[in-house]
């Protein structure tokens, strides 16, 4: 590439003339199809930001997006994406901005009088689509990012550790249980009992489809966490196709308390925490 | 000698998530073949161990489950295929409670007692292959 750096690019020269009118123009193609979402005053000092570091970069003469020159434009377009793939702009709607420069030069080039030659015009053409695609990429990587994270906000939701009594907490467990769920739900029973002091902890597994070795060992490891914490755990709710299943992989149980049912479970604990349950007899009259 | 009956699913194994899929595909083919909740229960089992061992140790591999009958019974066979480093010794693999991580040691042992069939081919560097099957009573 043979252009000349500095202020005598002939391109950097092009964009500066009449900046205004071109971003003014550049800001209206692009807050067309946003329709309002985002802020006349935000596009235009997001455009202005996108302009000035574009132009700064082309001005040391080099039209290589990977250039080191290029380090504040990719920067900016990075910002961008991820500011609109956080608030649900779709790929499209992320995009736009960049290709509306092409279109904003062309509609406002009867204003400029540089000679700039075609193959000059076509390398800035490609460098924008560079710059499109790129600004795609970070927004791809963005809402992947967004989505990831949600999944775990949801693993988070859906994991309740409840009080069920004064000093005894339980978990109830259903579905189908991963490692990476099992291995939440047990951090967040041990930091439950942490936060509350509670002596008495119940896993309660009634909703469970299958018991895996290694799920198996996450309850193991967890009730055994708990004891060095001064608590008690049960674990309620093993049905009796669990139970077999369990029997015959050979996984033992050893001394941990294990009851049918969550009913059982609780009685049981709150009895170890002293509180004793009686049946109030009916009045005979 | 037993027939496929013409149900086949092929699911790949990666990562986690693909462990808990298998499971639910296997489930749903132990259902199609009428196994009684103690046998899905036990075959779905046996089914994340393997799928486990493969993702664990096998770098990850692929699961065939199909509806099998042999012309008295129908049941549920399902492949697990590495091409992970295989294993040695598979005397000590088999054996309850070794493991060469840090688990109970006690998946390919016990998916053995959990179903009626239990094939295990494996070739050290090549990899592993496990294939049970279960029928209905
Ligand atoms: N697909 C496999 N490829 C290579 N090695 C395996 C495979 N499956 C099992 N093994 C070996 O056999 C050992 C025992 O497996 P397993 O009984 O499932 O116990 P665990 O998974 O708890 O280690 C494993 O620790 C591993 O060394
Ligand atoms: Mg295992």
């Amino acid at each position: 590439m043979s252009v000349d750096a500095g202020d005598t690019d002939s391109l950097a020269v092009l964009l500066s003339k009449d900046a205004d009118v071109l971003i003014a123009r550049w800001v209206a193609l692009t807050s067309a199809p946003l329709r309002g979402k985002v802020s006349e005053a935000e596009l235009t000092r997001e455009c202005r930001e996108l302009f000035d570091t574009l132009v700064a970069a082309v001005s040391t003469g080099s039209r290589d997006f990977q250039d080191p020159a290029f380090v504040e434009v990719r920067a900016a377009l990075e910002e961008l994406s991820r500011n609109r793939a956080r608030l649900g702009f779709t790929p499209s709607e992320t995009v736009v901005g960049v290709f509306a420069l092409k279109r904003a030069m062309l509609e406002t080039s009867g204003q400029r009088t540089g000679d700039t030659g075609l193959r000059e015009v076509i390398e800035f053409t490609l460098l924008l689509d560079t710059l499109g695609l790129w600004t795609f990429e970070c927004y791809a990587r963005a809402r992947e990012e967004v989505i990831a994270q949600q999944a775990e906000q949801l693993l988070e939701l859906t994991t309740p550790v409840v009080r069920l009594w004064d000093g005894v907490l339980a978990v109830p467990l259903v579905g189908t249980l991963d490692s990476a769920r099992t291995q939440v739900v047990m951090e967040k029973l041990l930091e439950a009992l942490v936060e509350t002091g509670a002596e008495q902890a119940i896993v309660d597994i009634t909703g469970v489809l299958a018991v895996d070795t290694q799920v198996a060992q996450h309850l193991l490891k967890t009730v055994m966490a708990a004891r060095l914490m001064g608590a008690e755990c049960t674990i309620s709710g093993i049905r009796p196709q669990i139970a077999q299943t369990i029997v015959e992989l050979g996984i033992e149980f050893g001394d941990i308390t294990t009851k049918a049912s969550l009913a059982d479970a609780l009685l049981y604990a709150m009895r170890r925490s002293g509180v004793d349950v009686v049946r109030k007899r009916a009045q005979v009259g | 000698m037993t027939a496929p009956t013409g149900e086949r699913d092929e699911l790949v194994i990666a990562g986690d998530e693909d462990v808990v899929r298998v499971r639910q595909v296997v489930r749903g083919f132990a259902l199609r073949a009428k196994l009684s909740l103690v046998d899905q229960t036990k075959l779905v089992t046996a089914a994340s161990e393997l799928a486990r061992n493969a993702v664990n140790y096998g770098g990850g591999g692929q699961a065939v489950v199909e509806l099998v009958g042999n012309g008295r019974r129908v049941g549920v066979r399902a492949r697990f295929a590495d091409d992970g480093p295989g294993i040695s010794d598979v005397e000590l693999a088999l054996t309850d409670g070794w493991t060469s991580g840090s688990g109970l040691g006690l998946g390919l042992s016990g998916a053995r007692r959990l179903v009626d069939e239990f094939e295990l081919e494996t070739e050290v560097g090549r990899g592993t292959a496990v294939t049970i099957t279960k029928w209905a009573r």
